[in-house]
């Protein structure tokens, strides 16, 4: 039997208020514990909600970005369960009113479109932490255990999508897609490995177009990576189930980042009746016309438009397009670099190869560049007007990126410009010559693959700054007429 | 000349802004009061003489200094033990927060701070604000002035009973279904419900949030409008804090009800009501009546079902509103293996019946599948009353009733009957209901020769006019009749 895997995904985003949602306590990351807090954060007896206007802007912009309808008017819920990190024991979310409605978010993986549908964009507040004091940091062993609510009232955003996507890798794209989004509107730090932005996914299998299939939810995958394995992992393990004729349970599953293995979290029998009713500590938010229109006009470039227009303005592949304009600041450097002179295409072949490998391997953002976006160009020119070679250029680059140093300076002080002196290229072939008479005369008998070696040789000679194409031209020139 | 204890807010403020008495004497009248009756009474959970002194000794530096005073300058308070004071043990008459102190203050304990009043104790009141006779605290009952075999009323019978027995000249109480008029009829004082979100309730531990409101005791109307004043506006951190502007109370304060258009709840003149309250109630609307009002009936027929909403919607919300209480933070902790046993056994130790009758009641009025059955239909029902009191304010400026069918009755008489006691709020509920200002004002005694109160309601935001009608009908009556304490 062929199966097709039903996902849909809820992905949660804190966003990068100042403030928290429900209070004036700051939202910034770490912190001793219980530092970042106040009454009402904390739930003390008394204290009441107050909404951060920001918050709901960023909700909307969100849902903006995302094509939904924002409702005129929506309502906070309480959703109630008992949990030590939950300082009110409900959580101030929402329910059947939410803030934003009906959306689209278009992916494409291998060249294949498809578009998800967006149910709802809401808000609400985060939790706090527990820290399980014992051996194994696990709640059944631990001695005791510590809260921490410094994160408790962070503004929170939920994403939910409509069960269209059909892939491990479509879920992924569309959480990086969903994130580079989330990044442009600038509303959310997006770094996934803090806790900024973690996601639930719903997977259930059927035969292509059939009825769905039993529902699994999959908690907290808190990386691109994890979302992708977690559901390859689900998708194998209920294929493998149905495939056996086995039933498949509705049931909250848990992903394991070290074995790559889901398991059962809880089962639907145990799932929590949340008790959600209206929050009559707060009033309806009633969104006007005027409030959206201007929120929407306050709209920045979003990716998908990001790179139609890099592409189209440069010339640039649907790839190249796509990693140039990954993210804003990506765009910014790619932009910088074509403003200081450098063509669309060659900067971006630079950002894709030798930047791209210099920031993986100082394992920083492209914000923490050490090579400026005017060096990078001026590395580029340089080696449009020949003064060094591409590969010493190359080296010259991950030199300036590990010692910050300008690349032109590099280039005069360790003396790397590219040798074109036709004397001096002619010393170095007349030294390579003299100095392997076998390949010489194996070449000359019609050998021709040993060109490639002689021209190495030169190079070598040359400390590889030689004009590679002066030296293929002056070396057969010598190898054939016999001279030198 | 009276006793110091004996005297008005309205007094004591100017005697003290003349310099005839002192701020400080005032605060060691009262506090010496407070010791005497405490034993008896039981008004208080916490007495804070020593804040009331401190506070009497600023006043009095301050007037020595030449500066202006404030209103309610040297006047002593008895505030109701469910708002938070920053540094002052707060209760909420519950055995989970016995040993709890807040660290920050209401909103309101701030405004009447700088109104000048004394703060001379924390009073007694049922647990969480849930019950009609303050037999519901952990802390012992509080006793009628009146009689000390009977209740005082609740929930907020500490303050009542403490303005009732001169404890101090007002007081400050809540009121979710009548808990301040309520025990403000059936101890003889003045007691008012403000239009939901006039006074801020940032600092009150919530009951049911959207019916909470904090309001003002005194003994007479215009102690009652001067304390309205220091409490009243606009406040930020309470989002259902309503942002118009606060009227002078004692503007118009006598400008009469010639011609007021007064509508009398047929609804509340029910068989259930006790004869003398019915008698008394009966001579109130003769006073209006030779006062100018225009008297008539009016039926508002949602008012007999408003009882039932309310215990709907005040549960539903008290279940969420005390699930905070969990031994986690502060409060009560019950020592068990796991985090679920101790919330568990906190919860169970820490809480009284009429509490956990309460919690268990909205957490199952709230759950899957039976929320449309009855929090679904507990606020539509509340729509149906909303649109009663609208259609009456078409024919009428005010609506009048008795405050409370009976008066006050023996402790331990309802303790064991929840629905008896339950009707007890049947002719307060349905203001709260609607979010409207109400007032009880005592109407003379009943056959039993204790208080009964009437009470004057209005639509949103008419509290002067609540005030202006209350002060007309107690100029023509003349004072209330104190308790023989």
């Amino acid at each position: 039997m062929n199966y097709e895997a039903v996902i849909g995904l809820e992905c949660h985003v804190e966003l990068n208020t100042e403030s928290k949602m429900f209070c004036g306590c700051p939202t910034t990351f770490g912190g001793e514990p219980n530092t970042r807090t106040c009454p009402v954060c904390l739930g003390e007896p008394g204290s009441l909600p107050v909404p951060n206007r920001r918050a709901v802007e960023s909700t909307m912009m969100i849902g903006l970005a995302l094509g939904c309808r924002v409702a005129p008017h929506s309502l906070f819920h309480r959703k109630n369960y008992f949990y030590p990190d939950m300082p009110k024991n409900y959580q101030i979310s929402q329910y059947d009113l939410p803030l934003c409605i009906g959306g689209r978010l278009d992916v494409e993986v291998a060249g294949t479109k498809t578009t998800v549908g967006i149910t709802r964009v809401h808000l609400e507040e985060d939790t706090g932490k527990s820290l399980h004091i014992g051996t194994t940091g696990r709640i059944s062993e631990a001695k005791y255990s510590l809260v921490d609510y410094n994160r408790a009232g962070i503004p929170l955003v939920e994403v939910v999508s409509e069960p269209d996507i059909r892939s491990a890798a479509e879920a992924q794209r569309y959480v990086a897609e969903l994130r580079s989004i989330l990044e442009a509107l600038g509303v959310s730090d997006v770094r996934m490995e803090e806790g900024s932005m973690r996601c639930d996914a719903n997977i259930s299998m059927r035969e292509p177009g059939g009825e769905f299939g039993t529902k699994v939810e999959i908690k907290n995958l808190n990386s691109i990576r994890s979302v992708g394995r977690a559901l390859t992992f689900e998708i194998e393990r209920q294929r493998k189930a149905l495939e056996a004729g086995q039933a498949l349970l509705q049931e909250t599953r848990h992903f394991d980042e070290s074995s790559g293995v889901t398991k059962t979290l809880r089962s639907k029998e145990e799932a929590f009746d949340y008790r959600y009713f209206p929050e009559p500590d707060l009033l309806p938010i009633s969104a006007t016309a005027d409030w959206v229109s201007a929120l929407e006009s306050s709209l920045p470039e979003l990716p998908q438009a990001r790179r139609a227009r890099l592409a189209a303005e440069h010339g640039l592949s649907v790839e190249q397009a796509h990693a140039v304009g990954a993210s804003v600041a990506s765009t910014g450097y790619f932009e910088g670099t074509v403003a200081a002179g450098a063509n669309g295409r060659d900067a971006a072949v630079w950002m894709a190869g030798e930047l791209g490998r210099a920031l993986n391997n100082a394992g920083v953002g492209i914000q923490d560049a050490r090579v400026s976006p005017a060096q990078l160009a001026d590395l580029i020119r340089l080696v449009g007007a020949e003064t060094v070679n591409l590969n010493t250029a190359k080296r010259v680059f991950q030199m300036a990126f590990e010692s910050g140093d300008d690349p032109g300076v590099i280039i005069g002080r360790e003396g790397m410009a590219q040798v074109s002196d036709e004397g001096a290229l002619a010393t170095a072939i007349a030294a390579v010559v003299a100095s392997n008479a076998t390949e010489v005369e194996r070449f000359r008998a019609g050998e021709e693959k040993v060109f490639g070696f002689l021209v190495g040789q030169v190079m070598r000679e040359t400390k590889g700054k030689a004009n590679p194409a002066l030296v293929n031209d002056l070396l057969r020139k010598v190898l054939t007429t016999g001279g030198a | 000349m009276s006793e110091l204890w004996q005297l008005s807010a309205t007094e004591i403020a100017m005697r003290i802004a003349n310099g005839e008495i002192s701020a400080v004497e005032v605060a060691e009248a009262h506090n010496a009061r407070i010791e005497a009756l405490e034993p008896e009474i039981n008004a208080f959970i916490t007495p804070t003489p020593d804040i009331a002194r401190a506070q009497a000794k600023a006043i009095d530096e301050r007037r020595a200094t030449g500066a202006p005073l404030p209103p309610l300058a040297g006047v002593p308070l008895a505030l109701k033990d469910v708002i938070c004071v920053d540094g002052v043990r707060t209760t909420a008459g519950s055995r989970i927060l016995d040993a709890y102190v807040p660290p920050y203050s209401g909103t309101v304990v701030h405004m009447l701070a700088d109104a000048g009043t004394l703060l001379v104790g924390k009073a007694n009141m049922d647990e969480f604000a849930m019950g009609s006779s303050t037999e519901n605290s952990a802390y012992g009952v509080t006793k009628n002035p009146w009689d000390l075999a009977r209740v005082p009323g609740g929930s907020s019978g500490g303050s009542a009973a403490a303005v009732a027995a001169g404890m101090a000249p007002i007081g400050i109480g809540t009121d979710t279904g009548g808990s301040i008029r309520q025990p403000a009829s059936l101890c003889g004082v003045v007691g008012m419900k403000p239009t939901y979100g006039r006074v801020s309730r940032y600092g009150l531990i919530a009951f049911a949030s959207s019916l909470d409101q904090i309001g003002p005791f005194a003994r007479n109307v215009r102690d009652t409008a001067l304390l309205l004043n220091a409490i009243a506006g606009h406040d930020p951190k309470d989002s259902t804090s309503i942002p118009d502007p606060v009227p002078q109370y004692l503007d118009g304060l006598d400008a009469g009800i010639d011609g007021l258009r007064i509508g009398i709840v047929k609804e509340s003149l029910s068989e259930g009501t006790q004869p003398g309250v019915a008698g008394r109630f009966k001579d109130a609307i003769e006073t209006l009546t030779s006062l100018g009002g225009e008297v008539e009936e009016v039926s508002l027929p949602s008012f007999a079902h408003a009882l039932s909403a309310y215990y709907l919607i005040a549960p539903a919300e008290c279940s969420s509103n005390l699930a905070r209480y969990d031994g986690v933070r502060y409060g009560m902790r019950a020592d068990a293996p796991t985090v679920s046993e101790m919330n568990a056994r906190t919860r169970a130790q820490g809480f009284g019946d009429e509490v956990k009758r309460r919690v268990m009641l909205g957490t199952y009025a709230l759950s899957a599948g039976y929320y449309d059955a009855y929090y679904g239909k507990a606020q539509k029902v509340r729509t149906l009353v909303i649109r009663d009191f609208d259609e009456a304010y078409q024919k009428f400026d005010i609506l009048v009733s008795p405050t409370s069918p009976t008066t006050a009755f023996k402790i331990g008489e309802k303790a064991d009957d929840p629905l008896a006691m339950y009707l007890n709020d049947l002719f307060t509920i349905p203001s709260n209901l609607a979010g409207a200002p109400a007032i009880s004002i005592p109407c003379g005694l009943a056959e039993d020769g204790l208080p009964v109160g009437l009470q004057i309601m209005g639509p949103l935001l008419s509290e002067s006019l609540l005030l202006r009608a209350a002060f007309a009908y107690e100029s023509a009556r003349g004072p209330a009749e104190r308790p023989p304490l």
